[in-house]
């Protein structure tokens, strides 16, 4: 069963699944998770997912994470962290060596999705990223918390300075691809698709290796 | 608002209930209010320095206050912002023309790789309403650039700002480059943006992180006057 977006984003994601290595997921990755798990037969991995609206405060990130490893340490032998550093300013990373758990080598999730190396090559200084999830999701997690349906004209102090909005698109969904056209429309920006499937995702899914 | 609201015209308001209205209207971003505000004090021949800093300073700390208690939010701090900016942007060749005092002057820009600058938009504002003269490199700003402006124009300090974890570091290889030069002590070093930490400002070297823009302030006024009078 996949998961309803706007649990995704403001409750997570209870564990499912019976395997002895458990996944502490973004909310914003979990229907690309539960689908790798599916395609790669991953049944030794469980999935739990933290509310992805927590990237709207990313310094509430590691002591989420913290309490989550807390709570379900003694129920795995095994704990992967399913985030790159999300704006944490390294924060995450210094976590997840002192619990000794395994966390995704990346900045975010655009990075690890395009592929990380690729991503950094790409050098894309001006560019404003939007992944399946946050086409589906834009208004919750741009739109409104910046204020740009009360404040239309606060949306160039925010992106006057990007000039495209990269679409990287995990899956071949017209639909989703309009809704991520029209959010470019209206930050006033280019548009670009790219079609990422899982990027690094899939490896540190299927190897348990961070990088 | 109600129709009482609706209806009040700030001219008809003694001084005063004027100053308190433009911190009211600041936090609400109500920028063509504050423009009037601004042009009716100048009338009643108020110093373009008792406006900046009896009105629009008072009310922006109020504003950064409320953000830092979490009442008010970046939307709303910006549009107060925009505001104050309204304001000040009448004042300022006013305050150049009477010559208000001066606290020092700082070159701020955006790191290298780093597009965003909300936040050190709002950081030189402040300073700028806090009497330092500012230099503004804008986003995506070279090591050189910082150095060379500093030296050019006689800085007191050099601001840096990023908002990206990637775009942090280049913040200690702006503080190597002074190194290299010779040149670190000759500058406060301040640097701030959502991702840093008080941590992170000390492992690069900085002089001081500063969490938001009225700390950045405090943190140049205190640095600045040890300079001037040091233990």
């Amino acid at each position: 069963m996949i998961p309803a977006d706007t649990d995704l984003r403001d409750t997570g994601l209870a564990p499912i699944g019976a395997g002895r290595t458990l996944v502490i997921a973004c909310g914003a990755l979990a229907r690309e998770i539960i689908a790798l798990i599916d395609m790669n037969g991953l049944t030794h991995l469980t999935l739990t997912c933290l509310p992805a609206i927590l990237h709207n405060d990313p310094r509430k990130i590691p002591q989420a994470i913290e309490n989550a490893v807390y709570k379900h340490k003694e129920d795995y032998d095994e704990i992967l962290i399913a985030y790159g550093d999300c704006g944490t300013g390294g924060q995450l990373q210094s976590l997840c060596d002192r619990l000794g758990v395994t966390m995704i080598d990346a900045p975010h999730c655009y990075a690890f999705f395009d592929g990380t190396k690729t991503f950094a090559q790409r050098g894309e200084v001006t560019s404003f990223y939007l992944t399946d999830f946050l086409a589906r999701q834009f208004d919750a997690f741009v739109w409104e918390p910046l204020g740009l349906a009360r404040y239309p004209d606060l949306r160039d102090a925010y992106f006057g300075n990007y000039e495209t909005l990269v679409y990287l698109a995990q899956t071949e969904n017209a639909d989703l691809t309009a809704k991520a056209r029209d959010a470019a429309e209206r930050l006033g920006l280019g548009f670009e698709r790219r079609y990422t499937s899982f990027g690094d995702l899939e490896p540190f899914l299927t190897t348990g290796s961070g990088s | 608002m109600s129709d009482e609201e609706n209806d009040l015209v700030l001219a008809d308001l003694d001084d005063g209930e004027l100053v308190e209205q433009m911190m009211d209207d600041l936090y609400d971003g109500m920028k063509p209010e504050i423009e009037e505000a601004v042009g009716i004090l100048l009338e009643r021949k108020w110093t373009p320095y008792d406006i900046l800093t009896k009105a629009l300073v008072s009310g922006m700390q109020i504003v950064g206050d409320d953000f830092r208690d979490g009442i008010l939010f970046v939307p709303e701090v910006l549009r107060a912002a925009q505001a104050m900016k309204g304001g000040m942007s009448i004042l300022k060749p006013l305050l150049i023309e009477t010559g208000a005092p001066k606290m020092g002057k700082m070159v701020i820009g955006t790191v290298k790789g780093d597009i965003h600058d909300i936040g050190k938009n709002l950081v030189a504002m402040m300073m700028e309403g806090a009497g330092f003269e500012i230099i503004d490199l804008g986003i995506n700003t070279e090591a050189s650039e910082y150095i060379e402006t500093a030296e050019r124009e006689g800085a007191d300090i050099i601001g840096m700002s990023a908002l990206l974890t990637t775009t942090m570091p280049y913040m200690k290889t702006v503080i190597e480059n002074l190194k290299d030069q010779g040149l670190r002590d000759k500058y406060i070093v301040l640097c701030g943006g959502a991702p840093l930490n008080e941590e992170f400002g000390r492992a690069i070297g900085a002089d001081a992180y500063c969490d938001d823009a009225a700390i950045a302030v405090e943190t140049a006024k205190r640095m600045i006057q040890e300079r001037l009078n040091p233990a």
